[in-house]
């Protein structure tokens, strides 16, 4: 079983289902954790859930960015781990549905998205089920009934999403890092947990209001005890502030432009720009024409500058070989004139 | 057309048929396309057997083993379309060796003798090599359908060459074949002054086309009503395919998840919007939620909605199925979960057939896909409900019958369920009580798939019950032989039984002796048949082949395959080793 790592670079070790336990492996005792130093790892969830709850650290480990205590604290599924995850049908629960328990939001999604991703799960010991025993589990030759064209599609499908578990699209959360220019370090945000740009928006300026009263005081206006989201949301809308993000193309956008759903399928990162820096952002489709033409004719240049070096280079490698050339027949030459001196005085 | 001279008039067997001379009759019984009126037609009298055998242009042969094509060409003269059926359903499912048959080559030869004028070629289970496909473009100058479905043993050349040399073609319709896909430059090979195509499917395809010469290709084909392209072909390929051939009345996209930009996204919807035509969609590969909406402006008018292929949600399911009201036919996979069916049931009153496929069919350790309550939800919202084919992991005897109960007009059940022999999930109890109220409440059944842990009640009630079925496929079922007899003695209309994984033996296939001649044939796997059993069963029927199929260190005495069929062309010689025809 190989285990993922999630986008920062960490690999999350996922807490073990609970019928593991009840085989007395008890793996929570030696389970790796990686939450912050202090922090509690988030409690199991009670069996009839079946869900499997992990606990992640939500910064770097680098040291520099270390995360506020609500952040971690904050519980959610990551399925992108472990693909044990699902317990087995058990004869005692006959009449419960099979799907994740329904009070926990998140784990239908992410049940079913790792189950694109992970088709080899590992078989958890105590698994019993309906039906011909577990002996006769070797796949069964033209069973189910599905045409080989049928067959082949779907795997190499679900063969794809394995890859693209990188783009991240799939799984429940989307996060992505929010920069502000001015601010000391960055913070993350779960992209799917909002439904629009209004509710996106809210969030930031929650979560960033307090740099700038921070940035209000530099620039001497007068600062306001506590938290002042209207503050920021007026420096926002009078434009000493933009949204901004960089999109799947590397290109720096304007937040808005796009439909909601568009926009969090191609975000990769925030940034609050101040309005000085975002000037020509604008308009994104002249823009990219823009820096499309900028680009060509840059790379033009650059081809061009570089033929006229390389030129330059061979002219004076030419140059130094003539020079050399000379310098060795000037040799030669007046070397010859010495040799008739040489000769023997019959002449 | 062109029409054989009339050959000598028979001597009138009764006064009222001279009156009716045989110009006319032809005329006549030239309207009747459906094959089985033709044959009750060439039962009445001598004369009406020749009047329909020369006024017959299309001929159906369901297993091509059952006749051969002289005797074909002997009775039908004026045959202009064909379409044949070669290996047994089950080798879809890899069920039958390699090289069984069905080889379409004979048939070729004997056609560009007896039929030089064929026009339409629709084989489905056949091998079909690139000489064949090479024949067939050199020597039928007027050909202009070639249908391929579930077909092996050809190239990307062999489509070359149709392409280069039938120059009336108006259908190439490509489906879920063996193909090995050398290149897409087959595409290429329509000469520019090709213009007649009106139907092209090359969707299960994977090679890549040269796409200028597809776009060419479409917007020379004025009639193009029917487009179905490979994954290859991207959102941006098929706006401009779009706009090129508004017409179209059956669309299958390509792949349909490209990063598009504002301008495209909108280029596309409008594209869309103005195929007003469009009743058929599929394709859809790798769709997302995003990209989905472009296609509601064309959903008005949609009866036939194949999703097969997309990894959909129930959520999105939804979203689309609003735009979708007079839809039909709807192929969805189990990714859209019983929420997705619930949408299925509340938003298409008019749905006649659902199939519903496993996304991941052999991963039996993940358990999600569609339940019992899926399928109860579409029968309360879709009474129309004919035809069904259901893979789930779960089923219950009481939700069958409410099904049927809301849905009685059932013509086709086919309900799978995955793991092999489970029982009622709820009451532990067999699934016998299910397929008896199918059975007893949808008079009208003619095709019945069977799967979960079945006693022989459940054969009893077919046997008693099932009046007008045609197809019977059963796997891991039954307690003995006695199920198949019920069976076999119970069901008139009985044409296909396909049996695996049961436990009936010798004297259960030999309760059906009389039967077999009236039936296209049997097929039982891994059953306990013997030798000994086949044996007798040749012996004693001999207009039926009995082949058999065994596999590489099986006991000599069992018949791990067997497929029997009626045949007017004696066994076949083009049997390979592994195959005995007894």
């Amino acid at each position: 079983m190989s285990v993922e790592h999630d986008y920062i670079g960490l690999s999350a070790e996922s807490e073990v289902p609970n019928s593991m336990e009840n085989s007395g492996l008890n793996l929570k005792a030696t389970e790796l954790r990686l939450g912050l130093p202090g922090s509690e790892s988030p409690e199991r969830e009670s069996s009839e859930n079946n869900t499997v709850v992990v606990s992640v650290k939500s910064f770097v480990g680098s040291g520099a960015k270390r995360g506020f205590s609500d952040a971690i604290d904050a519980k959610w599924v990551f399925p992108g781990s472990d693909p044990a995850l699902y317990s087995p049908r058990t004869a005692a629960s006959n009449g419960s549905k099979l799907l994740a328990a329904p009070n926990s939001p998140l784990a239908t999604p992410v049940v079913k998205e790792a189950a694109a991703q992970s088709p080899k799960p590992v078989v958890l010991q105590d698994k019993k089920r309906h039906g011909i025993g577990s002996s006769s589990k070797a796949q069964v030759v033209g069973w189910p009934p599905i045409r080989s064209f049928r067959k082949n599609t779907m795997s190499s499908h679900s063969s794809k999403n394995e890859e693209d578990s990188e783009a991240k699209l799939g799984l429940g959360c989307l996060y992505v890092k929010v920069s502000m220019d001015g601010a000391p370090y960055l913070r993350k945000v779960d992209l799917k947990i909002y439904g629009s740009y209004m509710e996106l928006s809210s969030a930031l300026e929650k979560m960033f209001s307090c740099f700038t009263i921070g940035q209000c005081g530099s620039h001497n206006i007068p600062s306001r005890d506590g938290l002042s989201e209207s503050r920021l949301m007026d420096l926002l809308h009078g434009s000493e502030y933009v949204l901004t993000y960089e999109d799947k193309d590397g290109d720096w956008m304007l937040v808005g432009d796009v439909p909601w759903e568009m926009f969090t399928n191609s975000c990769k990162r925030l940034r609050i720009m101040k309005s000085s820096e975002a000037i020509g952002l604008g308009d994104k489709m002249t823009d990219k024409y823009v820096s499309c033409v900028c680009c060509l004719q840059l790379q033009g240049q650059w081809r061009s500058a570089k033929t006229v070096t390389s030129l330059v280079l061979v002219l004076v490698l030419v140059l130094v070989l003539l020079l050399l050339l000379l310098l060795q027949m000037d040799l030669r030459m007046s070397m010859e004139k010495r040799r008739p001196q040489l000769l023997p005085p019959e002449c | 057309m062109i029409m054989e001279s009339k050959r000598k008039k028979e001597s009138p067997s009764s006064p009222e048929s001279t009156q009716f001379p045989d110009e006319v009759l032809e005329r006549v019984l030239a309207f009747l396309t459906s094959h089985k009126d033709r044959s009750s037609v060439s039962l009445v009298c001598k004369d009406w057997y020749n009047a329909e055998r020369w006024s017959r242009t299309h001929v159906f042969i369901g297993n091509c083993y059952s006749v051969s094509p002289e005797i074909l060409a002997r009775r039908f003269p004026n045959i202009r379309s064909v379409t044949l059926k070669g290996k047994p359903r089950f080798s879809d499912f890899n069920l039958v060796p390699q090289n069984w048959g069905a080889d379409i080559h004979a048939w070729l030869v004997a056609f560009a003798d007896k039929y030089p004028f064929l026009e339409e070629l629709r084989l489905k289970r056949m091998t079909v090599s690139d000489e064949s496909l090479e024949y067939l473009a050199a020597n039928f100058q007027n050909f202009k359908v070639l249908s391929l479905l579930s077909c092996d043993g050809f190239s990307t050349d062999g489509l070359a060459a149709i392409a280069t040399h039938c120059k009336n073609l108006t259908e190439l319709d490509i489906q879920e074949n063996g193909v090995e896909d050398r290149s897409g430059s087959w595409l290429s090979c329509f000469p520019e002054s090709f213009t007649s195509l009106e139907v092209l499917n090359f969707a299960s395809m994977s090679a890549e086309v040269n796409f200028d010469a597809l776009e060419r290709l479409v917007s020379r084909c004025k009639s193009l009503k029917v487009l179905k392209v490979n994954k290859s072909i991207s959102l941006e390929q098929l706006q401009k395919l779009l706009t090129r051939a508004p017409q179209l009345v059956e669309l299958g996209t390509g792949s349909f998840s490209q990063e598009l930009t504002t301008r495209q996204y909108a280029e596309l919807e409008s594209a869309f919007n103005n195929c007003k035509n469009i009743h058929t969609l599929s394709g859809l590969w790798e769709a997302t939620a995003l990209y989905l909406p472009v296609l509601y402006p064309a959903c008005a008018n949609l009866t036939f909605l194949n999703l097969s292929y997309t990894a959909l949600q129930g959520g999105d399911l939804a979203k689309l199925l609003v735009h979708c009201p007079r839809l039909q036919r709807l192929w969805v996979l189990d990714t859209v979960e019983d929420k997705g069916l619930e949408a299925v049931g509340s938003y298409c009153p008019l749905l006649e057939e659902l199939r519903v496929f496993p996304a991941d069919p052999f991963d039996e350790e993940i358990i999600h896909g569609v339940t019992e309550e899926g399928f109860v939800a579409v029968s309360f919202g879709c009474r129309r409900l004919h035809y069904v084919l259901y893979f789930c992991r779960q089923m219950t005897n009481a939700a069958v019958a409410t099904i049927v109960q809301n849905c009685p007009d059932f013509t086709h059940f086919r309900l799978c369920i995955m793991n092999p022999g489970q029982p009622d999930y709820l009451t532990n109890e067999p699934m016998d009580e299910a397929f008896g109220a199918v059975v007893k409440t949808c008079t009208k059944l003619q095709r019945l798939s069977v799967s979960g842990l079945l006693t022989d009640l459940t054969f009893e009630y077919i046997g008693k019950y099932a009046k007008n079925l045609e197809t019977l496929s059963v796997a891991f079922a039954g307690n003995s032989g006695r199920g198949m007899e019920c069976v076999l003695g119970g069901c008139p209309k009985l044409r296909k039984l396909e049996i695996r994984d049961c436990p009936f033996g010798d004297e259960a296939l030999l309760s059906g002796l009389e039967k077999y001649e009236s039936m296209r044939s049997l097929w039982m796997s891994a059953c306990n048949v013997t030798m000994n059993g086949c044996r007798q069963l040749a012996r004693k029927m001999p207009r039926l082949n009995v082949e058999v199929m065994k596999e590489d260190g099986s006991d000599d005495s069992q018949a791990d395959k067997v497929y029997v069929y009626r045949t007017v062309a004696g066994p076949r010689r083009d049997a390979p080793p592994s195959v005995l025809t007894l």
